[in-house]
């Protein structure tokens, strides 16, 4: 007698968290069939901890903590690549940044910590100048992690040499009215 | 031709050659750009990493900076023309916003400006054969790959590009300064775009593999239109020496604009691509 192969019962974590990511993000993410496409397509799959289809199998089935803390909505670039070749019209994209977006508010430490830190410092440079300035957000993001110096000292060098980053950069007049944005997103 | 103008941060700064050559070859054409008064930054891949309601409303500010004018807005920067566009698009769709942004930011939107691409005002609004006509010193033995990067053409039902996988609107343009465009399978793959400084590995990875199959494909140089792309792709090669142009610079080449310009603009990249024009007799 052959042994019969016994399913492993699927588990929903957390049918909330599905409807919450759907309602979101806009994003039909009920309909993935799991083609995979916008695994094999991501360019930074690569260095992902859960490829982008494993990512949307995951808000399927309410897989919240796994995913909040992961690597790969933060190695997402936002290329689009995903969203463009998606035959269910999912932009995977729209649904990474809405799971960004909900590890923050839940106060879950960004796993990739240097990605993090330079989209922060690069949007609080914004916030004070309504432009970026490149030295206060290197200045800000080094501070934040003091260890990249090291790593990108080559690059900014270069960057330094050909006169790329160390303009003078004077601020518009109405930085109250991106400051009230800022306000309203709660940045 | 009139045009609302929307520069961009890198269009000063990282991507400073790119903003010059930019203003140099619309100028040639006879492309009047109206530089947006007091403009901000669209928040890039950060705005929408963290906020997206923050993303949405910094590109509304912009695109309720041109509504007065009632001009098409023309954007060179493929990372602010998707942000715009994105934001744009929700003003027309979602009225609840529109309603509170114009409350908010003081602007009254009427949606008769459209946000367009360089490349698509250059192909559909000033014509391949204008470009061409413009030419002075064809680019003859510049052998190019056409580089569109991520965001360009993506997606596709907002930017209405000719073809997301295969665009061909830079191969055209490419092609009217007299380079020989030589084909790829790379055009619209990413270079790891805003990982530039925080996980530059990855950069490393993706922009090497780019340059490498720019070189298989019998490339002598590569051509972008994105300050993102330019800087991972300029400034981490492994010794390939694969000089980077931005589009604007060649029309300027091509276009005749002095030599002094097209020096300031090209001393620019981490890989000098002027040895290559010399050798092609170009300057």
């Amino acid at each position: 007698m052959g042994t019969m192969a016994v399913a492993t019962p699927v588990v929903i974590t957390d049918p909330i968290f599905t409807q919450t990511v759907q309602a979101r993000s806009h994003e039909p993410v009920m309909r993935c069939f799991y083609c995979q496409k916008c695994s094999i397509g991501c360019p930074t799959a690569f260095a992902m901890d859960y490829q982008p289809a494993q990512v949307l199998k995951m808000v399927q089935l309410g897989q919240k903590e796994a995913l909040l803390s992961s690597r790969a909505i933060w190695l997402c670039i936002g290329c689009e690549t995903c969203g463009a070749r998606c035959p269910n019209d999912i932009r995977i994209n729209n649904v990474m940044d809405v799971l960004k977006e909900m590890a923050l508010e839940e106060g879950v430490k960004p796993a990739e910590k240097e990605v993090y830190a330079l989209h922060r410092s690069f949007l609080n440079s914004i916030k004070r100048f309504g432009r970026v300035n490149e030295m206060t957000m290197i200045a800000e993001y080094l501070f934040r992690v003091p260890l990249k110096l090291l790593d990108e000292l080559g690059v900014g060098l270069v960057l330094i040499i050909k006169g790329k980053v160390l303009h003078l950069w004077s601020a518009i007049e109405e930085r109250d009215k991106v400051r009230e944005l800022y306000r309203r997103a709660g940045m | 031709m009139r045009y609302s103008y929307y520069p961009g941060c890198t269009a000063e700064t990282t991507a400073y050659e790119f903003g010059r050559s930019t203003e140099a070859a619309c100028e040639a054409l006879g492309i009047e750009l109206v530089e947006l008064e007091d403009w901000n930054c669209c928040g890039a891949t950060s705005a929408h990493s963290l906020s997206l309601q923050l993303n949405y409303e910094l590109s509304a500010r912009t695109v309720g900076l041109g509504q007065e004018a009632r001009l098409d807005m023309v954007v060179a920067c493929p990372g602010c023309y998707q942000r715009v566009l994105n934001s744009d698009h929700r003003l027309r769709t979602d009225e609840a916003f529109r309603h509170e942004m114009e409350q908010v930011l003081g602007f009254e939107y009427n949606g008769q400006g459209q946000i367009r691409h360089l490349l698509d005002v250059l192909t559909n609004d000033v014509s391949l054969e204008a470009v061409r006509e413009k030419v002075v010193k064809p680019l003859t033995g510049l052998r190019p790959v056409p580089y569109y990067g991520c965001v360009l053409v993506r997606p596709p039902a907002l930017t209405g590009w000719d073809d997301a996988e295969h665009p061909a609107l830079m191969d055209g343009v490419i092609d009217a300064l007299g380079a020989e465009v030589m084909d790829w399978s790379h055009k619209v793959d990413c270079c790891g775009a805003s990982l530039a400084l925080n996980r530059s590995d990855v950069v490393i990875t993706l922009s090497n593999k780019l340059v490498d199959n720019a070189i298989e494909a019998g490339a002598n140089c590569l051509v972008t239109v994105c300050g993102m792309c330019h800087l991972n792709l300029d400034t981490r090669q492994k010794g390939q020496n694969l000089p980077i142009f931005y589009l604007t610079e060649l029309m300027g080449l091509a276009f005749g604009s002095p030599p002094r310009d097209v020096n300031k603009w090209m001393k620019k990249h981490a890989v000098d691509g002027r040895p290559l024009i010399k050798s092609l007799e170009l300057v």
